[in-house]
């Protein structure tokens, strides 16, 4: 890396010194090889040193209410460069163009694409090129043109410069930065629309400055005479090309990503670095080609978001999402360490008043007026129109950042005689945005009243009714007659739908990609969790028998008991069976069977291959599920018992759960026996971590073999065949009763755990444990007649299956 | 624009109609020219079969439902007035018109969009009515089911629909009837921004 490469002249030369004539007479037992490894060395200890930053200040809470991170991170990089100077006399880390462009934006990039409320983007589109590509022009023809005026007044003393020269800084400087505003507005939380645009804006700009800069650059070489009408049409064309040509590129990329992870079944393990390494290839194409970069890897994460999401397994979309969050917290993080670090620096600081006086005010002024402008004109077309409030903090939010820095430190020093003062203008501007606009935003945005996002949780009554709406306005469009957005939004949904889910999703997740349907599923889940931490806290004990009633309206009965703790104090309504659907209920033990073998069997699998690196899941015995079943039901009876004699449940099992809360539900299933059966019909959609706070990314997930297995699966219906002859316990469930049939096979262990220790003489109460209804709690049932019948024995063998069995009824 | 005014001329109540729904002149027009290549015998009236001419709402998974809000009860035929009143209400609420204290406030404003007065249509009050068929002022289970099913019919089986539209039902339902009511249904949109989503651009 360039940053090492000439860093630290001064180890090197004590290295030289040292180790160079290095002829041993002795055994040495420890040598010091500080030369082999200093470059990685350096990088990990930077990388540390700046994660500790964030670190430092998160000790003081209300620091960071005022001052935004960014803000904080540069002071502490002021500091570190301070020391660093004081022991050099030379500032010898710094900021290199080429770590940054290459090693630190990337991944802020996919990351910022990758969690694009994807909706919202395109819904905006036509405001956000509009900002982007005309006012960033803009901008930088104003801020140029502007400076260019002063210089020739005489303002600005004595420089070196000329009319392409500040045109080309006016460029550089003119655009919005992205990491700027995540930065600053991430704390702000505004209302959606205008996060959108300014953050849009901040990305698809890239565009415009990159072919600003070359062109602004080639004319420099040039030199004036030579420009004439047709290098200018060139350069207009190279906008296009650019841009056009970096989202294209973005785009085959996202294809290609989702195309494979279409095919990545198998190797789940790795899935999520596909992602990663295709997104900065996507980068790094594009920069080959001299296209946008940033506009590539935008589109990329943009487009492949939802195909990818539906494709890959829940914990590779999980660990894809906090892996992207963790690489692009950690990139901010060290760029604003190290632009506080490079100004530490006398040699570039060249100061001149005016000239940084007036490009600050410049650019101020201008980014209203610009807009302002715009956003009248787009006004016209809008249908949501923007009103002043929000113009005035998008205008305010116009935050120069690392890349103008970046950008900045490319130039050539001997083209551009005023290089030095043109870093330390940078440097200023960036500094003046991120600390002055980024403390000030916040306050000015509750003085202004700015609507903010909303932060309410999205019922499944609203996203119905939003899809009904939409059916609704497409079919008004329909009936008078015209072609409106939402027209071509139906058209194109249903071109997605007929072709690209075809080409880029599996068949499964094809299926279950609605958002209406992962609503639901994340409603379920939270409840199930609700419900199990009431539960717990309760000792276990919640369930209330009930002889009578052969289902359980969850809704009638436990609203009153449940704290506020459970939203609305239903746990689900899932769970509401009615007893005439019998067919619907023996299908559903089916499902539950399938669930249970899914689910523990997972959690298993998570537990054992802690140290495989190849496989995540290697055998589907299915006596691990009936072995994982017994050790929780065990382990359930013992709290139980506990618990009846006054001892306090265990409590690792709540811990384990919250521990597990905010990841995979399904892990807690292995640990909490209790609610078993409830855990794990939901935890089949488990998607467990909370979305982002935009939606973003669907969330969707692949319904996976639930669909296929659930209702009819010939395994099962097999078995249910093979044990009529032999049936042998009471109503159990076929799974259970499997083990019968295969008892030989078994290893005598497993059979012992078999037999559970409590196992009561009347199985039937072992049935809810699937899906049913009614009481839940088998080992309330179990205790109360005390019988204890059996225990040496299996339970004698239930009636023929057919179907009345299943569950309990009465 | 002499087209323009001698097709205004042609409509009876021209005037009111303008005022009362805030449409240009342009837009009448418009309108109705589509509501006379709809109207293929030229009665002057729509009847549904008009409206299941238009191919691509027979796609629409709740396409009747919709040309059945058209249709007052009782009515079997729509006239331009009644025609123009609906659409009206997904014309984008605009701020800038000047406010006549003497006029009735224009149908689509957000108030109106949040009563229930019984004679003027609102859009929270179409969409309820395109869930409630049978127009008790309840939207029973069984309706929200078929909705749900017409709409989601290709990717989730039955027994989820049921649980869905449970736990819709359970969300919204204040009063525990099992039912949502016309204010249970207006309280659980008060976050949706009726407005934003329920403007069409052509009609500004």
């Amino acid at each position: 890396m360039v940053l090492l490469a000439i860093s630290r002249p001064s180890l090197a030369s004590e290295a030289t010194g040292n180790g160079t004539e290095h002829t041993i007479t002795t055994l040495p037992i420890v040598i010091w090889k500080w030369e082999e490894i200093h470059f990685p060395y350096l990088v990990a200890l930077w990388v540390l040193v700046s994660w500790l930053c964030k670190l430092v200040f998160q000790l003081n809470p209300c620091l960071t209410r005022v001052i935004p991170e960014s803000g904080l991170l540069i002071c502490i990089g002021w500091v570190l460069g301070g020391i660093i100077y004081g022991a050099d006399k030379v500032q010898t880390f710094r900021l290199q163009p080429f770590t940054f462009f290459f090693y630190l934006l990337p991944q802020i990039v996919l990351d910022a694409g990758y969690s694009m409320p994807n909706k919202l983007f395109f819904g905006n589109l036509g405001a956000i090129l509009v900002y982007a590509v005309i006012g960033t022009c803009w901008n930088a023809a104003t801020l140029g043109l502007a400076l260019w005026g002063c210089w020739l007044g005489g303002a600005m003393g004595n420089i070196d410069t000329g009319l392409l020269q500040l045109l080309l800084f006016g460029s550089l400087i003119a655009a919005v930065d992205p990491v700027a505003v995540i930065a600053v507005f991430e704390e702000v939380h505004v209302n959606e629309v205008l996060y959108i645009l300014v953050f849009g804006e901040s990305l698809l700009n890239d565009g415009v400055t990159v072919v600003l800069f070359n062109v602004f650059d080639a004319f420099v070489s040039l030199g004036g005479a030579q420009i004439d009408a047709v290098e200018i049409i060139k350069g207009i064309i190279s906008f296009f090309v650019v841009a056009v040509g970096g989202s294209l590129v973005g785009v085959v990329f996202a294809l290609l990503i989702s195309l494979l992870t279409r095919c990545t079944k198998n190797i789940q393990i790795i899935e999520p670095g596909f992602i990663f390494v295709l997104g900065y290839l996507s980068y790094l194409t594009a920069e080959m080609l001299s296209l946008s970069a940033i506009l590539s890897c935008t589109f990329c994460g943009v487009c492949c978001q939802k195909y990818i999401n539906a494709n890959m397994d829940e914990r590779s979309v999980s660990t894809v999402r906090s892996t992207m969050k963790v690489f692009a917290n950690g990139s901010e993080t060290i760029i604003f360490v190290f632009l506080g670090i490079s100004a530490i620096d006398p040699s570039i600081w060249v100061w001149n008043t005016a000239f940084i006086l007036l490009t600050l005010l410049f650019i101020f002024v201008f980014r209203f007026i610009g807009v302002f402008l715009l956003t009248w004109i787009l006004n016209q077309y809008r249908l949501v129109p923007l009103d002043f409030i929000d113009q005035l903090v998008m205008g305010y939010g116009g935050l120069r950042g690392a890349v103008a820095y970046g950008l900045v430190l490319l130039l050539d020093e001997n083209k551009y005689k005023e290089k030095k003062l043109m870093i330390s203008t940078t440097l200023i501007v960036v500094y003046f945005t991120v600390m002055l606009q980024g403390i000030t935003m916040k306050p000015l945005v509750t003085w202004l009243k700015v609507k903010r996002a909303a932060v309410s949780e999205r019922t499944l009554a609203e996203k119905i009714q939003n899809r009904t709406f939409d059916h609704m306005l497409v079919a008004i469009e329909d009936i008078s007659g015209q072609i409106g957005d939402n027209y071509m939004r139906d058209k194109w949904n249903n071109f997605e739908e007929k072709w690209l889910y075809w080409l880029l999703m599996t068949p499964i997740a094809r299926k279950s990609c609605d958002p209406i349907f992962n609503i639901f599923h994340k409603l379920n889940i939270k409840d199930a969790t609700s419900y199990v931490k009431e539960g717990e806290r309760r000792g276990s004990l919640a369930f209330v028998r009930n002889e009578n009633k052969a289902d359980v309206d969850f809704n009638k009965k436990f609203g009153a008991d449940f704290s506020e703790m459970i939203r609305d104090s239903v746990p689900s309504v899932c769970l509401d069976m009615h007893e005439q659907d019998l067919k619907m209920r023996e299908s559903e033990d089916f499902d539950a069977h399938h669930l249970l073998q899914q689910h523990l069997y997972k959690g298993r699998k998570q537990h054992r291959h802690r140290y495989s690196r190849k496989q995540l899941e290697v055998n589907k015995d299915e006596h691990e599920v009936q072995e994982i079943f017994q050790r929780t039901m065990r382990s359930r009876l013992e709290s139980f018992k506990s618990a009846k004699m006054g001892v306090a449940p265990p409590k690792k099992i709540s811990k384990h759960l919250k521990k597990d809360q905010p990841q995979k539900v399904r892990e807690a299933c292995t640990f909490s026996s209790f609610p078993l059966v409830f855990i794990t019909i939901f935890l089949e959609f488990s998607e467990g971590d909370s979305a982002s706070g935009y939606e973003a990314a669907g969330g969707s997930f692949p319904m996976r073999a639930y669909r296929g297995a659930g209702i009819v699966n010939p395994a099962f219906m097999a078995e249910m065949d093979t044990m009529d002859p032999m049936p042998p316990m009471q109503q159990i469930p076929s799974w259970l009763a499997e083990t019968e049939v295969d008892s030989s096979n078994m290893v005598p262990s497993q059979r012992a755990q078999l037999r559970l220790p409590w196992t009561p003489s009347n199985l039937r109460r072992l049935a809810p444990l699937c899906l049913s209804t009614h009481s839940n709690d088998s080992f309330l049932l179990a205790d109360s007649p005390a019988t204890q019948e059996g225990i040496s024995e299996l339970p004698p063998p239930p009636p023929p299956q057919d179907g009345q069995g299943q569950g309990t009824h009465k | 624009m002499g087209s323009t005014n001698s097709t205004l001329s042609k409509i009876p109540n021209v005037e009111e109609l303008m005022q009362e729904t805030g449409f240009t002149p342009a837009h009448i027009v418009r309108l109705y020219d589509r509501f006379e290549a709809l109207d293929k015998e030229k009665t002057g009236h729509l009847r549904p079969q008009d409206f299941g001419a238009i191919n691509r709402l027979a796609m629409n998974p709740i396409g009747d439902r919709i040309i059945g809000a058209f249709f007052s009860p009782g009515q079997e035929t729509v006239d331009f007035h009644s025609f123009v009143r609906i659409l009206a209400h997904f014309r984008p609420a605009d701020k800038k018109r000047p406010k006549d204290p003497s006029m009735p406030e224009p149908v689509n404003s957000r108030t109106s969009k949040l009563k229930y007065p019984p004679l003027v249509f609102s859009l929270i009050s179409v969409a309820f009515q395109l869930y409630d068929q049978d127009k008790d002022g309840k939207i029973s289970r069984a309706e929200l089911l078929q909705v749900l099913r017409s709409m989601l019919e290709m990717q989730v089986t039955e027994e989820q629909l049921e649980s869905i539209a449970d736990r819709t039902i359970q969300e919204a339902d204040l009063d525990k009837d099992d039912a949502i009511s016309f204010e249970e249904f207006r309280k659980s949109l008060e976050k949706v921004n009726i407005d934003h989503k329920m403007s069409i651009r052509f009609l500004r």
